[in-house]
């Protein structure tokens, strides 16, 4: 099942694998074309054994070069928790995260235009394993339709295009399908986000997000015309976005948002016990490949983020944006620890380059 | 805001006879509240709006600190700006004044030393209220010398909140006067100090200080005149001393070596009309001094002789040297006097000859209400302060007298000068109040004490209660009479004032000379002047509050406006700004009128073709021609300058009356001075500037209206303007060689781009061709005409 509502592509595969050889088999093998592998920005797999769904759990997953492959494809493979018998059965519930997967076409449009992008995949499920019933389907945010690939046992239901059933797919089948559709969705990319957490000895975490955002999408073409977009927004500048939502921890204080050259006074906030919600309007609304920088800033009380054990503490924080569908293509994260700190050890639930560096400061604040 | 002033009023006339420690310690602790109230009196901006630099010129000085901070002070010497006066460019290091800049940059550097990690905008933003704290003090000091403490920490406390002088400090109104103001004040006191002291160690101090004020503020040939002419009117007034040689001298020859060490000043210092005053008093002085060291060596008879045969030599001497003058300025181009002193001089020559002087609303002369509006009560207070000041007459307070008539004529040629005017108009008021306070509470003393005397005397029991309680009376009715000052509607204290301020300077002008004789005024006429003069005090505090809070503290690029659904703010300047950063090319440049050169380039980083330095005036003019200009002639006067965007500022849509229509004459203007082909009356219909259906064909068909109005009929569907108050002439029009690429919410902004040119056609291209010879010599023609001439 492809999710295409916003501009991240959300993939969700849900397997029933089974052993069909004789040997135990410990490891399940997932294939992508190389074009979509350099896009993809997470995958996680998750497996129940048995008939029945129960509890699933979180298989690591590696990336191997199996030998007598075709080199167009890059293979991810999940190991099991214990190797799966001859004739048993596994669900296999593979979630995968793709960025950058829509191609807007055409690429410019003018203001009044909607933008038009372009999903390029397969309708059968690239695998090295022979498939026996697979189906595809995929939702679209709604709108306008302008074309896909049609092929025999295919639907249009509402905003749903189905694919298949199609039956006893040999391996490595590959059947393009492309779909070209309206996504007026924020295409927000933050081509760089440079997130601070600063501790301090004073019951307080200091987070500070400065970001440079940018709209994805088509590029604008021709004129901006201020009239058209106030007069009739969502005819003309539909393709553009105005405000960005940040979901940020409960109980934060202080928030600010502003610029380099100062404060931005557009912006929202409620809050209740769950969650804080900023909405954050950039100074202009952004069309397509239009940028902007702003930082945005808060505190977060220290006890809810910090604990200590065996005279050590402990920070446990988000690592990424508390932006919704946002997109980072590079994300710094400098934690600036009290002074004094010693024996730093990082966890990252993924591979990260890390350096330490020393900066004196003296920390005035509550 | 009002309790440490009231603190700062109460002591003021009691330490000029408290010579005592505990006098000592009250009067440093009202000038640490008098301090604080300077800075914090200066905080409304940013409270009421946001940390930010603000308007014009403050950006450019910070946009120079950033610089500073960023690459350190050699690079900045050398500091070759090619963001601004495209294609020319400007040398900053040489062309700024560094004081401000390099004073923050210390604080800046200072404070990170101290590994308190402040940015540049922090200080930059708080640098003018700390600066202007410090130049209370320095006003405590310069009051100090001339009328002793209590008319020092009276003019300090005024000088605190004076509208004028926090008009231009504002936190975050980063600008030289910040700190000049300061420096003016100081380099006065140590003259002041060296006069009255004799001491070499003041007289170097003095030309350090001098040095400082050079190095911030052009404003400091007010110092290189106004001392000078103290000496003159020193000698004339036979007033000679070896105090006042030491005084002068080195502060002309070490002054000016300093001065020439500031880039931008240099030989300036020695080669401008502006500085030959000071050579001339100094030429003089030693004539002088020449004279009365002759007068103690010889005989009453040989004097004579020597003297005529002095004054003979000596006026000798100065003729061939004025005649050098003369001759070295003649051949200068200029006269040697640059455009703003001379309009200093003689109001009316800028608005004759330098549009572009004339054009800027702080070089306008000011009207009455703006010195009611800065000045407030002092305007009143003055005179008795200079009377004041005459009993009795001592070097220094006629330093004050010369100081103040001098501002006062500067600030009725130039608004911007008022701010010249606000130290020594509180210092004034400083010495009249205190010297008030001092009369009417010594006959108050005297009256009650006498009181005391005679009453056992005469009437056993009665009396004494009788004076405890008035004395009781006085001190708790003072209280009152502040409180109710305070909240008292401003219109009645106004009106009140104008009488009171009557009876005060007059009471104030018999008062001193009976207090010669007597020294005793009845004592209910001194407690309701007291009173009176209290009230007044409370008054001005309240005004200046007033001014601090809603007058001066907006920073004009954000502006807001009160509705019934409450605050209303208008952002649009920034948001140009931050879209021009962000998406257009580093290297574009972008025309708009000079107002927004500076903010331009600082807040935006993108070339800009004129700024708010406007040392070139072709320039100017060509882009005042081009936004005069018709279409097609605009776009190639911009396509030659490398143009790619074109600014300008709208407020027709929400009433915003400082925009480019309203300044627009001034561009046809200063355009015109240079390309005779603009004329203003092509522009002006009956002599009057208006851009509805009345308006002539020239006007409604330059660029400068055409990129304001455009479609700007569709909002309402009549285009009316809502600055100038009717239905604009051309409604409907296309533009042909720029498209619009943003409008900001409210449209203050509109951001244009030129179009590329057009391809030729085949066609056409051929037809050139084949008539290759007669074609080329007409294209050559053609290139060679100056596109704007």
């Amino acid at each position: 099942q492809v999710d295409l509502t916003s501009h991240i592509v959300r993939v969700l595969t849900s397997l029933k694998v089974e052993n069909a050889g004789s040997e135990p088999v410990s490891k399940v093998l997932l294939a992508f074309p190389n074009i979509q592998a350099k896009n993809l920005a997470a995958i996680r797999a998750f497996g129940t054994e048995g008939k029945v769904k129960g509890l699933s759990s979180v298989l690591p997953i590696e990336v191997v070069e199996p030998s007598g492959v075709p080199p167009e494809l890059t293979f991810f493979s999940a190991s099991l928790h214990k190797p799966l018998q001859k004739g048993k059965i596994l669900h296999l519930d593979v979630l995968t995260v793709f960025t950058h997967f829509l191609q807007p076409f055409p690429e410019e449009i003018t203001q009044a235009d909607s933008q038009l992008v372009v999903f390029q995949d397969s309708s059968h499920y690239l695998s090295p394993y022979p498939v026996k019933v697979q189906t595809l389907s995929i939702r679209l945010p709604g709108g306008r339709v302008e074309s896909y690939t049609k092929y025999g046992n295919t639907k249009l239901v509402d905003s749903e295009l189905k694919y298949g059933p199609y039956e006893d797919v040999p391996p490595f089948s590959y059947n393009p399908i492309i779909v070209h559709f309206e996504n007026n969705n924020p295409f927000a990319v933050a081509k760089e986000l440079i997130r601070e957490i600063e501790i301090s000895h004073w019951g307080n975490v200091q987070i500070t997000e400065h970001y440079n955002i940018v709209h994805g999408g088509a590029r604008l073409k021709g004129e901006f015309s201020r009239l058209d977009y106030q007069s009739r927004p969502y005819a003309r500048g539909v393709s553009s976005f105005r405000h960005l939502i940040a979901r940020l921890p409960a109980r934060a204080h202080s928030i600010y948002y502003r610029d380099e050259i100062g404060n931005i006074s557009t912006s929202h906030l409620w809050s209740d016990s769950k969650k804080t919600q900023l909405e954050i309007e950039p100074r202009f609304p952004l069309f397509g490949g239009w940028q902007t920088t702003f930082t945005i800033g808060y505190g977060l009380p220290l006890q809810d983020f910090v604990f200590s054990a065996d005279g050590k503490r402990f920070l446990n924080i988000t690592f990424g944006s508390p932006m919704e569908e946002i997109l980072i293509e590079k994300l710094i994260v400098k934690v600036v620890l009290p002074e004094g700190s010693k024996d730093i050890d990082v966890s990252a639930p993924f591979p990260t380059n890390q350096w330490q560096e020393v900066v004196p400061h003296w920390t005035i604040d509550n | 805001m009002a309790e440490p002033v009231a603190n700062a009023a109460a002591p003021a006339p009691a330490p000029g006879r408290l010579r005592n420690a505990f006098g000592g310690v009250l009067c440093a602790f009202t000038l640490i509240l008098i301090g604080v109230l300077a800075f914090s009196i200066r905080l409304f901006s940013v409270i009421k709006y946001e940390s930010v630099i603000h308007e014009f010129d403050p950006y450019f000085n910070f946009r120079v600190t950033q610089f500073l901070s960023k690459n350190g002070i050699y690079e900045f010497w050398n500091w070759f700006d090619d963001r601004t006066w495209y294609p020319l460019g400007r040398v900053i290091g040489g062309t700024v004044y560094p004081g401000l800049t390099l004073t923050a940059g210390s604080i800046w550097w200072f404070v990170n030393a101290l590994n308190i990690p402040l940015s540049v905008e922090t200080v930059c933003v708080f640098t003018a209220p700390i600066f202007s704290a410090i130049a209370s003090w320095a006003t405590y000091l310069l009051t100090k010398e001339a009328k002793g403490t209590g008319a020092g920490l009276m003019a300090a406390a005024i000088l605190a909140m004076v509208p004028s002088y926090i008009s231009r400090s504002v936190a975050g109104s980063y600008d030289n006067e910040a700190v000049a103001i300061f420096a003016l004040v100081f380099t006065f006191y140590l003259y002041v100090k060296t006069l009255n002291t004799g001491s070499l160690f003041y007289a170097t101090l003095n030309a350090l200080s001098y040095f400082y004020m050079v190095c911030s503020w052009g404003g400091y040939t007010f110092i290189i005149n106004l001392i000078p002419m103290h000496v003159l009117l020193c000698i004339v007034t036979g007033r000679y001393s070896s105090r006042l040689y030491i005084a002068y001298a080195p502060l002309v020859i070490l002054g000016t070596l300093l001065a020439a060490l500031v880039p931008v000043v240099g030989f300036n210092a020695v080669l401008t009309s502006e500085h030959f005053a000071s050579f001339l008093v100094f030429i003089i002085l030693h004539v002088v001094a020449f004279v009365y060291y002759i007068k103690g060596l010889l005989t009453p008879r040989l004097f004579k002789m020597a003297m005529t045969l002095v004054i003979t030599v000596g006026l000798a001497v100065c003729f061939a040297v004025v005649a050098i003058l003369v001759a070295l300025v003649a051949s200068s181009p200029t006269k040697g006097w640059s455009g703003r002193s001379l309009s200093l001089l003689d109001p009316t020559y800028a608005s004759k000859y330098i549009p572009i002087i004339a054009s800027v609303s702080e070089h306008q002369p000011p009207t009455w209400p703006s010195y009611f509006m800065d000045i407030n009560v002092l305007a009143f207070l003055v005179p008795a302060g200079i009377i004041s000041c005459f009993l009795p007459l001592s070097d220094a307070s006629s330093f004050m007298v010369l100081y103040l008539v001098t501002a006062v004529y500067f600030s009725g040629v130039m608004v911007r000068l008022m701010l010249v005017l606000a130290p020594a108009a509180c210092i004034l008021s400083g010495i009249a109040l205190s010297s008030a306070f001092d009369v009417l509470t010594r006959s108050m003393k005297f009256q009650l004490s006498k009181l005391f005397d005679d009453g056992p005397a005469i009437s056993g029991n009665g009396s004494p209660n009788g004076s405890s309680a008035s004395t009781v009376n006085t001190s708790s009715s003072k209280n009152e009479k502040t409180e109710k000052s305070e909240a008292a509607p401003k219109e009645k204290q106004s009106k009140k004032n104008r009488r009171k301020d009557k009876e005060v300077t007059e009471s104030v002008s018999v008062k001193p000379k009976k207090e010669k004789r007597l020294s005793v005024l009845p004592l209910e006429a001194s407690i309701v002047s007291t009173l009176l003069l209290i009230a007044l005090g409370g008054f001005y505090v309240v005004h200046c509050v007033w001014a601090a809070a809603e007058a001066y503290s907006a920073p004009s690029i954000v502006l807001t406006s009160r509705s019934r659904e409450g605050l209303h703010v208008f952002d649009d300047f920034r948001e140009a700004y931050a879209w021009l950063s962000h998406n257009t090319d580093v290297d574009d440049k972008v025309a708009s009128w000079w107002d927004y050169g500076y903010q331009t380039t600082a807040m935006a980083n993108r070339t800009v073709i004129v700024d708010n330095n406007t040392w070139n005036n072709t320039h100017i003019a060509t882009v005042g021609t081009a936004m005069s200009s018709p279409e097609k002639a605009a776009w190639e006067i911009f396509d030659s300058l490398d143009v790619k965007y074109v600014l300008v500022v709208f407020g027709g849509l929400v009433g915003y009356p400082s925009d480019d229509i309203n300044k627009f004459l001034w561009m046809v203007r200063i355009g015109g001075g240079e390309f005779p082909h603009i004329k203003e009356p092509d522009y002006l219909r009956d002599g009057q500037y208006r851009v509805d259906a009345q308006a002539t064909p020239t006007m409604l068909n330059c660029l400068m209206y055409k990129l304001c109005y455009y479609r700007f009929v569709e909002t309402d569907g009549k285009g009316f303007d809502r600055v100038r108050g009717y239905e604009i002439g051309k409604k409907h029009f296309k533009l042909t060689h720029f498209e619009e690429v943003f409008t900001t919410h409210h449209w203050m902004v509109r951001i244009y781009k030129l179009k590329p040119q057009k391809n030729r056609i085949r066609g056409k291209l051929k037809k050139l061709k084949s008539q290759s010879s007669k074609t080329s010599s007409t294209l050559a023609a053609g290139r060679k005409k100056n596109p704007w001439q």
